[in-house]
Order: structure tokens, then sequence, then C-alpha cells
């Protein structure tokens, strides 16, 4: 009983690795109506820059986290601003394709760079240690993980409630050309949305850092179980991005413990029984 | 008289060309037909997969089991893909439930499904080490013929026959009927519903084709290689018939037998330079995206036959 209880918690911070990732993804759906085949390489991407800066060149453990958002919110604004912007009028399968270039540009750019394998880099010292968790002991840093998984979904939550800005992109969410008739400068916002996304999938992997191995292949699973979580929850839904992140991680923290062998099938399952009830997913509208 | 010319070059190529030139041949001939299929649900129905390497792959370890059972040639290529277009069917009730985006996204999380059946079950699939040792049985008709096919030239001239008898198939279907009602759902679905026309069941008719062909592809796959591995069933392996349809024009019948041979060409090319092909690759994909969204064919059609034949190419 206490196992179980225990693997429910250690589910619960995998979960929020997968919420940055499909958060980003369905936001950027919701706005720009696009599905970024490349946002678990932004993942990626986000995950070696913090590497890089945080465990090669040993700098502050924030700082490094702060830049690897900024570099790979670069990455994103290039691919909207001078790839995808172009492709907005054409069918979205045109879209997809694209997105799925830069998922081979990126996975190989990043072979390219950092090859080879690394070495995990220590946990920051402040966030060292074990609390007992259901007579376990339960690493800080995962506690951490939740605690910020959860600040974002709040912090995501009240910017697009309660500012003006969180209303200027819901408003172009909903009807591009009205919005752009009362004077939002869309383009605009279609990059500050899609650069937003891209920092969540960063944020995701440079939190990593610490805990996870990064490789090259690390893009497509992310965005393999991002999928599957929208699927689940209902694209374009912020809180069936969250629901489903948290099914998603829980179901394969129980998978690994109960069924080893068929750990990733059972999600799959998940995902069909969603589909054949509830098409547009939980939350899905 | 292209055409000609081509079947003439394909019938003498084991004369011709080395071991190595006719399983280049044969590995180009697999990906036709791939891409092939592929392109009857994205060119023809509107549908873009990015999980056919899932029917790819049971249409390969199927064979594979079928030919480890009892070496029969024909049994196990026929019975890979039979078993593939089974999988295409009950996996395609689930996908068809969605259009466009979504139909794209689970199609790849479908595929990814296959692809962790083939390396966690380790029982049935060998998991990691894949199926070994499976033979490239003789052809073998009950009372008709019983070919030996310990030769790469035997066995290319067995893909070959199957490959046209394929691709004459899959033209018959694309001009017929069928094929018209697949063209009216990609380019009108709401009109189509409305003349009588039950969209999802012809959508699960052209996703059950698709992964026949897949599956075909896939199955005369472990005859050449005598092995079976997980990266068959890899979301990179999907992008093969994605990649070369891109590349030779979704909007022409022709476009992914040409494309398939581009992309083995480039390849070809690429790896002399450089080990990271992949990103090259990509790069292709989105000037591709960007610039020619017509492909090779339509290219060349443009430039050599005028715009006016545009129209006419399905």
């Amino acid at each position: 009983m206490e196992t179980l209880a225990f693997q429910g918690v250690v589910g619960l911070s995998l979960a929020m690795y997968l919420w940055l990732v499909s958060a980003g993804l369905t936001i950027i759906f919701g706005v720009l109506g696009v599905i970024n085949f490349a946002h678990g390489s932004l993942f990626m991407v986000g995950a070696y820059l913090a590497f890089t800066f945080y465990g090669l060149l040993g700098w502050n453990f924030w700082l490094a986290i702060l830049l690897s958002l900024v570099g790979t919110a670069m990455v994103g604004w290039v691919m909207e601003r001078f790839f995808l912007r172009y492709l907005y009028g054409v069918e979205e399968a045109y879209q997809l394709l694209l997105t799925f270039g830069f998922v081979l540009i990126l996975d190989d750019a990043v072979k390219m760079i950092w090859g080879g394998v690394f070495r995990i880099p220590a946990i920051p010292e402040f966030l060292e240690g074990h609390w007992p968790v259901f007579g376990r002991p339960f690493p800080v840093y995962n506690a951490f993980i939740i605690a910020a998984g959860i600040l974002v979904g709040i912090i995501l939550w009240l910017g697009f409630e309660g500012t003006w800005w969180g209303r200027t992109v819901r408003a172009t969410a909903s009807d591009r050309e009205m919005a752009n008739a009362i004077g939002v400068n869309v383009p605009r916002v279609f990059s500050g949305v899609f650069m937003v996304g891209a920092m969540l999938a960063a944020l995701g992997g440079a939190l990593g850092i610490p805990v996870r191995v990064v490789s090259p292949g690390l893009g497509a699973a992310m965005i393999i179980q991002a999928f599957v979580i929208t699927v689940i929850g209902g694209l374009g839904s912020l809180k069936g991005a969250f629901v489903g992140s948290l099914i998603v991680g829980i179901l394969s923290a129980y998978g690994t413990l109960l069924f080893p062998v068929f750990e990733l099938a059972l999600i799959y399952m998940v995902m069909a029984v969603v589909l054949l009830f509830r098409p547009q997913g939980l939350f899905g509208r | 008289m292209a055409l000609g010319l081509l079947l003439l070059a394909l019938l003498f190529l084991p004369l011709v060309g080395g071991q190595y030139a006719q399983y280049l041949a044969i590995q180009v001939m697999i990906l036709s037909l791939f891409a092939l299929g592929f392109n009857i649900l994205f060119g023809y129905t509107g549908l873009l997969s990015f999980g056919q390497a899932g029917f790819y792959a049971v249409g390969a370890y199927g064979c594979a089991k079928l030919l480890l059972l009892k070496p029969s040639l024909l049994f196990g290529v026929l019975g890979g893909s039979l078993l593939a277009g089974a999988a295409a069917l009950v996996l395609g009730i689930l996908c068809i439930r969605h259009t466009r985006i979504y139909f794209s996204m689970l199609t790849l999380a479908f595929g990814m499904m296959i692809y962790s059946i083939a390396l966690k079950w380790r029982d049935f699939t060998g998991g990691d080490d894949g199926l070994v040792g499976v033979p490239r049985a003789p052809l073998e008709i009950p009372g008709l013929v019983s070919l030996p096919m310990t030769t790469m030239g035997r066995y290319y001239y067995f893909v070959l026959a199957i490959t046209l008898i394929a691709v004459a198939l899959a033209y018959r279907l694309v001009h017929s009927p069928l094929g018209l009602t697949f063209r009216g759902i990609r380019d009108s679905e709401g009109r189509m519903a409305f003349t009588g026309v039950p969209v999802r069941t012809y959508r699960l008719i052209a996703f059950v084709i698709a992964g026949l062909y897949a599956g075909l592809a896939g199955a005369l796959l472990p005859p050449l290689e005598n092995t079976v591995t997980p990266p068959v069933a890899h979301w990179t392996t999907s992008a093969d018939p994605v990649l070369a349809t891109l590349l030779g024009g979704i909007h022409a019948f022709a476009g992914p037998i040409v494309g398939a041979f581009l992309l083995f060409m480039l390849k070809d090319i690429i790896v002399r330079f450089t080990e990271y092909w992949l990103i090259w690759l990509g790069i292709i994909v989105v000037v591709l995206v960007m610039g020619f969204r017509g492909g090779v064919v339509s290219l060349v059609t443009r430039k050599w036959l005028g715009p006016h034949r545009e129209g006419e190419q399905p």
C-alpha cells in the first residue's frame, strides 16, 4: 500500500515535465492553430543549453535555467518568424511537415554540437537531500519539480485570466481578424505565444538536468507523450493538458512498477478508451 | 515511352549491375510501395499519417514469423501484408474518428505503440535483437512452381514482379470510382457527405489500403535482410514515405515512386560527405514545404509539358 502511494508521488514529479511540454504545445495550438511537432525538440534544446551552462560551465543553477529559456525562445522565434509565418494560409498538413523538418534538423544539430554521452551534473546544494514520504526517502528535488510545475500552472492561469496580455492573447485566439481590427498586432502576438510555448518546453528540459539523462532521442520521446496527453486532455485546453499529464505521469509510474513489459501500451490503451468514448478529449470542446 | 525504357532498365539491371545495385534497387522498390500506399492516404484522401512504420513493421514481423513457421515466400509476404491490413483496420477505427492535425498525432502515437510492443514483447518479437535467421524461402505455389530464391538476382525479380503488380493495382484504384471518392473527400468532405457517401467508411478503406501497402513493403524486407529489428517500427521509418512523397510530389501518381528513388540517391550522396544526413534531409523538407509544395514531378511536368497539364494531374 505504501509502495503504491509512494509510486504515485514519483509519478506526480514525472507528470510535471510532461505538463510543461504539453502546456506549451496546447497554448501554441490554441492561439496559432498549429501543432508544433518540434516541441519535444525544443524541450531537448532547453535541456542541452541548461546542461551546458550548469553542468559544463558550472554557472549558477537559476542563471543556467534563465539562459536556457532565453536561448530556446530565440530558436522558437526563428521558427515562427521566418518559416511558420509564411504558412498560415496553406493547408495545415504543410505546417505539420515544416515543424517535422525542424525535428530532423534540431535532432541532428544537437548531435553535431554536443555529441556523445553525458554524465548527470550534481543537484544544486539547496535542493539536495531527502524527505520521508510514506516511510521512504523522497528526493527534495522531486518535490521542487512538483512545486515548480504547479507554480507555472498558477502563473499561466493568472496570466491568461487576469492580465491585459492574457486578454489580448485570448481575443486573438478566438478571432484573429476581429483582434486585428481592434488594433492587436496579431503577428507579434503569434511570435510571442510561440516563444512562451518554447520557453515552457525549455523549462521542462532544463529542470530535468540534474536527474534525467539528456540524449538526442529525448525530443521524439517527449513529443509522443505530449501528443498522447493532449489527445486525452483535449487539444487547446490547459486544464486538459494538466489533467492529461497527471494521468500519463502517474500511470507510467505505476506501469513500470506493476507491468514493466507493457508500461507504454497501458498509456496507449487509456488513450484509445478516451478516443472511443470522448473523441474530443476530457476537456476539449 | 519513358515508362517502357524504365521497365527495360529494371528488367536488365541484374545482368548489368552487381549485388549492391540489385540490393539498392530492391530497397527503392520497397520504399516506392511504402510511399505509394502512404500517398493514397495523404495525397488522395487528405490524411497525413506519421505512423505508417507501425504497419510496415507488422508486415515485416508478420512475414518473418510466418516464414519461420512455413518457408514459403508468397505465404509469408502476402500473409504479412494481410496482417498489416488487419492491424490498420483495428487502429484505423480509432484514428479516423479524427481528421487533420488530430489524425496525424494519433497515427504517430499508435505507430510508436507498435514500436514499443516490438521492443518490449521479448518472447514474441525477440526484443532488441529482433527475429533472426529468417529464410529467403523458395517461391512455392503447389502444383505450379517451386523456385529457389537463394541468389539476389532471383529475389530481385520476385520483388520487381510484386512491385509492378502492386503499382498497377494502385493505378487502377486511384483512377476508379473509389479513387475519385477519396479525392472528393479530400477536396470537400461536406459535399461528399451530402451526396450520401459514408465519408468515415471511405476514410477507413483508404487507411486499410495504405496499411496493406505498408505491410507488403515491410514483408519484402525480412527475406532480403534475413532479420527484422525494432527500428523498422520507429517513427523515423514513418518519415521515409513522408519524405519520399514530399520530394516526388503528392499530387502525381508517380510522385512517391520518383521520390523514393531520389531519396535513396540523396542519402547516398549526403552520407559520403557527412554522417549527419538527417539535418540535410530536414533542410530539404523545409525548403520543399516553403517553396516547392508540388514536388519534383510537378516541377518537371510544368516545365516540359506546359502549365495546362497541371489541372489534369490528380
